[in-house]
């Protein structure tokens, strides 16, 4: 069992938990992830890793109520605990293991959405403790949703938030954000790395090849056991099929398919993919996949 | 009663099994047992015994059979095989013990298998564990994967007086026969879970939620957690996929993916969370067990299926008995055919598979004659769901965070055959992670060699 020392409630239906895990805690790197599940007869839920702690063995995670299953890992509190947390799963961010002085070279610009943000922060963090100072990007729907804002200021160079209604900081979608800084205040970046939502990241990747910034995307599709087992979470990345639990989770986000990644993930998640499983499975889905709601 | 003939096997009747997760056939009762170990002519010179990949005492425990003296015929066995109910219901039998029976030369085998798993089953019945006496040494063996070769391996090596810990990435204890083999085959809660229970009863420790190469490297295990070998059991590894068009539609699933949300996650069951596709018309692509598990997996779960496979019935690799009990379930078969295409709609979901006829040729480097295109020979076939069973290619979590570990030309790792020891010292292999897939009962084997040449490794090095 792994013990829970922490939890609260960051946003409406945005939760972070501090988690006993010795072992992933030891182990995980900036970029990889783990898989959870709550009791005997939960799923195995794929969740960003937020933040570790090798001293305390313990492992941060952030996650979104989604459907049945994250609702029902809502409710735990500190004290409770998940039968299984298994990990670190997925590569580590390339810059953990390219050469330090290249990496150090660059200019790194951090695009993160929603909760998206959550699995952005130890890579800033990384950079910081490796004296490099990094552009961030913020974007959230809205100002209440936006999380770990006071985390970020501490790690980013310069932290740029927006929300798309305006309620806080700047108005307008991350890609925005890129333009202005890219076109108008004459930033140059080397790499952008972007994390959040399909959508936002295909955008990101769309706006990015126009301004040749190369890009990393990290993907996160249906998975069961995310030890490259199953093959429910592969993805057409150029030519070639990847499974993103472990030739991934990150990718260039310039060769990456989202449309296609899109209708799979679609599988749980739309009206019409719903209707298709109550249709196809009858009995056997039970709303707990963690994605229909 | 017909002394060349087996004692038949009771078995659920097809019709009602294609439609529920019950074990398909139901063992012998003791009469049926004691009259079918009559048969056995107790050869001295026991071939069977040859044929079998661990080498049970097969005339020793028929003889406690026919005696009547079941825990007798148990310990027998357990000298040998710590998975009795397992092998008693997957191995394949016809080209093992059984295919070098005397008996059947002239007539039928002795039903080994189905006598091995009514001892098997005798013992849990009656709550008989077979004893087996060890002195424990304190020195520290890790296990990677509880498949069974790692179950196997981790067994011996207790029986050996070794301190043994086994390393799980899932988070139930079993690898295939948990995840993969389903439940009307293999009964998970009496069968695997018991015969578990019983390594762990030998003094084996069973770690789950831990990868190695992620959570933990072997070369750490041996320099900071002060296991002195390492038996890597790691399986068979990723799922192959044809490169065909529309192959990531969704509603295209490997056979792993199917059977492990069946089988592990248990979505066929209403109250565990996780979902299935369960499909109204399914296309099975592959010929053999896996293949012929999704294809009764889905069936169960109500659809209408179809196997398609590029050879003849006579090349399938599953063994006869699951192809027989398949079609006798209502499973269609498709031979020599192959996928060329899976179409989708707009949305992205499986509506057809346009197939192509073959041919049989000449014999290929695996003995089997290579299907061959016939031009011209394309149809379509309406499916809403496609499960892939290929086969897998191997697992590069540990042989890539190992270093000086030796992996072929396919990556798997470089093993030993006669003790699993592979390019680093300490560290041993074998199963699927060498041998790319093939069966539980060859995987047992390695697991067994292993045990042996991490025995001989430290008994040669002091503590």
């Amino acid at each position: 069992m792994y013990r829970i020392l922490e939890a609260r409630e960051l946003a409406e239906k945005i939760f972070l938990m501090e988690v006993e895990a010795p072992r992933v805690a030891k182990a995980c790197q900036p970029g990889e992830f783990v898989i959870v599940k709550m009791d005997e007869k939960g799923e195995r839920i794929p969740l960003t890793i937020c933040d570790y702690n090798r001293e305390s063995g313990t492992v941060t995670i952030v996650f979104q109520i989604v459907g049945a299953s994250t609702k029902r890992m809502a409710e735990l509190k500190e004290g409770d605990a998940f039968q299984d947390f298994v990990g670190p799963l997925g590569r580590p961010s390339d810059f953990v293991s390219e050469d330090f002085e290249k990496v150090r070279g660059r200019r790194y610009l951090f695009v993160a959405g929603g909760v998206g943000t959550a699995p952005v922060y130890p890579q800033v963090k990384w950079m910081r403790a490796h004296g490099i100072e990094a552009d961030v990007i913020v974007g959230a729907k809205t100002k209440d949703l936006l999380i770990l804002e006071e985390e970020m200021e501490k790690v980013a160079g310069n932290l740029y938030i927006t929300t798309d209604d305006g309620s806080y900081k700047r108005k307008g979608m991350v890609t925005e954000v890129i333009r202005d800084l890219v076109e108008n205040q004459g930033k140059h970046y080397d790499i952008c790395v972007a994390i959040g939502p399909m959508i936002m990241m295909k955008f990101v990747c769309l706006l990015t090849k126009e301004l040749q910034l190369p890009t990393i995307v990290s993907m996160n599709p249906v998975m069961v056991d995310g030890t490259g087992m199953c093959g429910a979470c592969r993805l057409s990345v150029g030519k070639e099929v990847k499974f993103a639990c472990v030739d991934g989770p990150e990718f260039d986000g310039h060769l990456v398919d989202f449309d296609e990644a899109m209708k799979r993930q679609r599988i749980y998640k739309t009206e019409e993919g719903r209707a298709m499983l109550r249709m196809q499975e009858g009995a056997t889905h039970h709303g707990g996949c963690g994605n229909c709601g | 009663m017909d002394i060349l003939k087996k004692v038949p096997v009771r078995e659920q009747d097809a019709k009602v099994r294609a439609t529920n997760f019950e074990e398909v056939c139901y063992g012998y009762n003791v009469r049926e047992a004691q009259e079918e170990a009559a048969r056995c002519l107790k050869c001295k010179n026991a071939k069977c015994m040859g044929g079998c990949p661990v080498s049970i005492d097969i005339p020793g425990f028929i003889r406690e059979v026919e005696a009547g003296d079941f825990e007798a015929a148990a310990n027998v066995i357990a000298e040998a095989s710590a998975l009795p109910a397992v092998c008693g219901r997957v191995c394949p039998q016809e080209s093992q013990c059984e295919g070098k029976c005397i008996r059947g030369i002239k007539g039928e085998p002795i039903s080994i298998g189905k006598l091995e798993r009514f001892v098997a089953d005798w013992s849990r019945e009656n709550g008989f564990v077979p004893k087996v006496a060890a002195q424990k040494n304190g020195r520290r063996v890790a296990v990677v994967g509880s498949g069974p070769a790692g179950l196997t391996c981790a067994g011996d090596l207790a029986k050996l007086g070794y301190d043994v810990t086994i390393f799980e990435a899932l988070h139930e204890p079993g690898g295939v026969l948990t995840y993969g083999i389903p439940e009307f085959r293999l009964p998970k809660e009496t069968v695997v879970r018991t015969e578990i229970e019983n390594v762990k009863k030998l003094g084996v420790r069973i770690e789950t939620d831990v990868i190695i190469g992620k959570s933990v490297t072997i070369d750490e295990l041996m320099e900071e957690e002060g296991y002195e070998a390492v038996f890597i059991g790691s399986g068979a590894g990723l799922p192959k996929f044809m490169g065909i068009p529309g192959e990531n539609a969704n509603g295209v699933f490997s056979a792993n993916e199917y059977l492990t949300r069946s089988n592990l996650m248990k979505a066929f069951r209403d109250d565990y969370d996780t979902p299935i596709v369960a499909g109204s018309k399914v296309a099975v692509v592959g010929g053999g067990n896996v293949a012929m598990d999704a294809a009764r997996t889905a069936l169960r779960l109500g659809a209408r299926v179809y196997i398609v496979y590029r050879r003849s019935e006579a090349e399938l690799p599953a063994r006869v008995e699951e192809v027989h009990h398949a079609k006798e379930e209502g499973v269609e078969f498709h031979l020599l055919t192959n996928p060329v295409e899976i179409l989708t709609d707009e949305k992205g979901w499986v509506t057809g598979m346009i197939v192509r006829k073959m041919e049989l040729g000449e014999p290929d480097e695996s003995g089997r004659r290579r299907p061959v295109e016939v031009p011209g020979s394309d149809y379509t076939i309406e499916v809403d769901t496609v499960i892939m069973s290929l086969g897998t290619s191997p697992n590069p979590l540990i042989s890539s965070t190992t270093e000086g570990l030796e992996i072929n030309r396919r990556k798997c790792i470089v093993a030993e055959a006669q003790n699993g020891q592979t390019s680093r010292p300490g560290v041993f292999a074998g199963g699927d992670a060498v041998t790319g897939a093939a069966t539980v009962i060859l995987a047992m084997e390695a697991g067994k060699h292993g045990a042996k040449g991490i025995h001989e490794y430290l008994s040669g090095k002091s503590c």
